[in-house]
């Protein structure tokens, strides 16, 4: 508000040195440094007033995420909260000697393995696929996003009904002589959470890859359909060069959607799920029970750093890859 | 190419040609037909589940529990003692009854009691994390400077961390702030979550330089230009973060498990998952009532929301 009322007056202010300059006699050169002087002054306020907007959200970053990291990974190298005996990376190894810890993350990593790839490739198909000459696109752009909009705990009852062992899943798999399978009390449950998971996040990616594919130049498509590029060369060349940038953005966003599986477990399991669907939050979960904040903060960086390391990886490759195409 | 050879050659190419022509015209029209069916097929797919949780939201309590009965107190137990009865999922109720919805809106206070939980888990983080954000992304976008960049850079970081990775450090500062089991400890990460500032910083950014600078030469402060110039042209970018933090926090279930221990605070979203274990009969019907507010929203908000994706690729732009 106080700017508000400033701000004005600043400009009156050098206006008046701008006009008086004006009436003076000597030069035009006097007039337009003074005129300067009097932007750059206004300049520099307002980028410190444009800055100050910044502040209530970096102060709540800085609060609520930056400075407790530090101290997450100062507690990650020392004993414990109260003695504060420096340890250096024995509470890092503390966790990989965990079983629930190994089994939690090779869990999730077998899970983003299997999913991710799946979500990227099924949902750039639905966009290959809305991408095509078919009636009434909209409505199934519609259809395919409803799943993202939905909570999952709303669809997790009707979920118990198909996958439960005497459910329609199974009546299905009966037809073809496959026997009844417990989808939830086993090895399989991996592949219900996969299903959900599919389910849930397809429309989002998709999505991401419709606008992209949108934003293909057509000349060069045109110019590949007069060349008799077949179909498939069009896709190699073409396509998936321009997608690159697309491609990554889908792959981190579901790679994080992947470790967000956790809740879909949790409302179809409770607290006790079969073990190959054991992930990391559950583990962070139990951990948080009995608030051990050296497994809970070691666990954290891992994480990070894996995810960092994910990250970059990925970069590179899409730099490596797409660094011909612009946009 | 001698004229005469082509004159003669002509009826018979032409005839080919035209051939050749109607048979790729059917062949587009079969492939047509066909990608049509697959899509109809995916969408079927998908909307299934939806479509059945809502449907058997109108079957009366005891059609639920005779069809559907072992499924849940099997899956309490743990045992399999209920297998010798068949699943019967049903897409259409024998009798369409309301049953469900009057005893969940009149006679059980108990779901509208953590419906209310949700909404006011969900609906100050919503406003607030757009406004903190429209603020901090203004501030990005005017005057860039390295510093700026830096800190823009540790946002998107921070945005792509998995939750389990910034739970810890939220969970530490509610205790040092003594906000755990207060909605507190729910509300403050998430008004100041990145994920809207890197949004609408992105998009403001798109917005041509020369507009802010026009109004600055015309003599507007920083506070009008961001009022009057930034906003309007942000709005549709607003709704689409709006409805993207809002499915998101909807849909939570993490964050209240851990900072509020106390069930009595719980949204809808943890206790669906319990509630199998007492009144299955009622199960459908909450789950359509937490259903309805968003696929309100996406009836109303589609095309922001599709918009909001689309601001979203692309991590370098």
């Amino acid at each position: 508000m106080r700017d508000r009322k400033k701000e004005p007056k600043a400009r009156r202010m050098s206006l008046q040195i701008g006009g008086h300059g004006l009436a003076g006699k000597k030069g035009q050169a006097q007039p337009s440094a003074a005129r300067k002087s009097g932007m750059q002054k206004r300049n520099a306020k307002s980028r410190r007033i444009s800055t100050a907007f910044l502040a209530p959200s970096f102060l709540g970053v800085m609060l609520f995420f930056v400075v407790p990291f530090f101290v997450v990974i100062y507690y990650a190298v020392v004993n414990n909260p109260i003695q504060h005996h420096f340890v250096f990376l024995d509470n890092f190894s503390n966790v990989f000697h965990n079983a629930a810890f190994r089994q939690a993350a090779s869990n999730t990593m077998k899970f983003s393995a299997i999913a991710v790839p799946l979500a990227v490739a099924l949902s750039l198909g639905l966009a290959m696929l809305l991408d095509s000459k078919i009636p009434f696109k909209s409505q199934f752009r519609t259809f395919f996003l409803t799943p993202m909009m939905v909570p999952i705990a709303s669809i997790v009852l009707i979920w118990q009904v198909l996958f439960h062992y005497n459910g329609m899943v199974n009546d299905i798999t009966a037809l073809f002589g496959t026997d009844k399978i417990d989808w939830l009390k086993s090895e399989h449950a991996q592949v219900v959470i996969i299903v959900l998971f599919l389910w849930k996040n397809l429309g989002y990616n998709m999505i991401l890859f419709m606008s992209a594919l949108g934003s293909i130049p057509k000349d060069i498509l045109e110019v590949a359909i007069l060349e008799s590029a077949k179909p498939w060369q069009i896709f190699v060349h073409i396509k998936i060069r321009y997608l690159s940038s697309t491609i990554l953005f889908v792959t981190i966003m579901s790679l994080i959607n992947s470790f967000k599986v956790f809740r879909e477990i949790y409302l179809l399991t409770d607290d006790y799920p079969y073990n190959t669907v054991y992930m990391m939050q559950h583990f962070m979960n139990n951990t948080f029970g009995n608030l051990d904040y050296q497994k809970l903060s070691a666990a954290a960086i891992l994480m990070s750093l894996v995810m960092v390391a994910i990250i970059g990886i990925l970069f590179l490759t899409e730099n490596y890859f797409g660094k011909d195409v612009e946009g | 190419m001698g004229g005469r050879k082509k004159r003669t050659g002509l009826d018979m190419e032409e005839s080919a040609y035209k051939r050749m022509i109607e048979r790729k015209k059917k062949a587009a029209k079969v492939r047509r037909a066909v990608t049509t069916l697959i899509a109809a097929s995916i969408a079927l797919l998908f909307l299934m589940p939806i479509v059945l949780t809502v449907t058997n939201s109108f079957m009366s309590a005891s059609e639920i529990s005779s069809n559907y009965g072992q499924v849940f107190s099997t899956s309490d137990s743990g045992g399999k003692t209920f297998i010798s009865k068949k699943v019967n999922l049903k897409f259409i109720p024998d009798m369409v009854s309301f049953s469900q919805y009057i005893t969940v809106l009149f006679k059980s206070p108990d779901y509208l009691f953590k419906f209310w939980n949700s909404v006011i888990l969900v609906a100050p983080i919503v406003g607030f994390q757009l406004l903190v954000a429209l603020l901090a992304s203004y501030g990005f976008t005017r005057y860039r400077g390295k510093l700026k960049e830096i800190i823009f850079f540790t946002y998107i970081i921070l945005m792509l961390m998995p939750y389990q990775v910034t739970l810890v450090p939220n969970y530490l500062v509610s205790s040092w702030l003594h906000i755990l089991d207060t909605r507190w400890a729910i509300w403050l990460p998430g008004i100041f979550s990145p994920f809207a500032v890197y949004l609408l910083t992105k998009y403001m950014r798109r917005i041509p330089v020369s507009v802010m600078e026009a109004a600055q030469i015309d003599g507007a402060g920083e506070w009008q230009i961001f009022r009057h110039v930034c906003m309007p042209l942000c709005k549709g970018c607003m709704c689409s973060v709006a409805i993207l933090i809002f499915i998101d926090y909807w849909n939570m279930v993490e964050q209240p498990l851990i900072l509020l221990t106390d069930d009595a605070m719980h949204p809808l979203s943890v206790f669906l998952s319990k509630i199998k274990n007492g009144e299955i009969g009622l199960a459908f019907a909450v789950a359509t009532i937490y259903m309805v507010p968003t696929l309100l929203v996406f009836l109303y908000g589609e095309d922001y929301l599709v918009e909001g994706i689309t601001y979203q690729g692309g991590i370098k732009g």
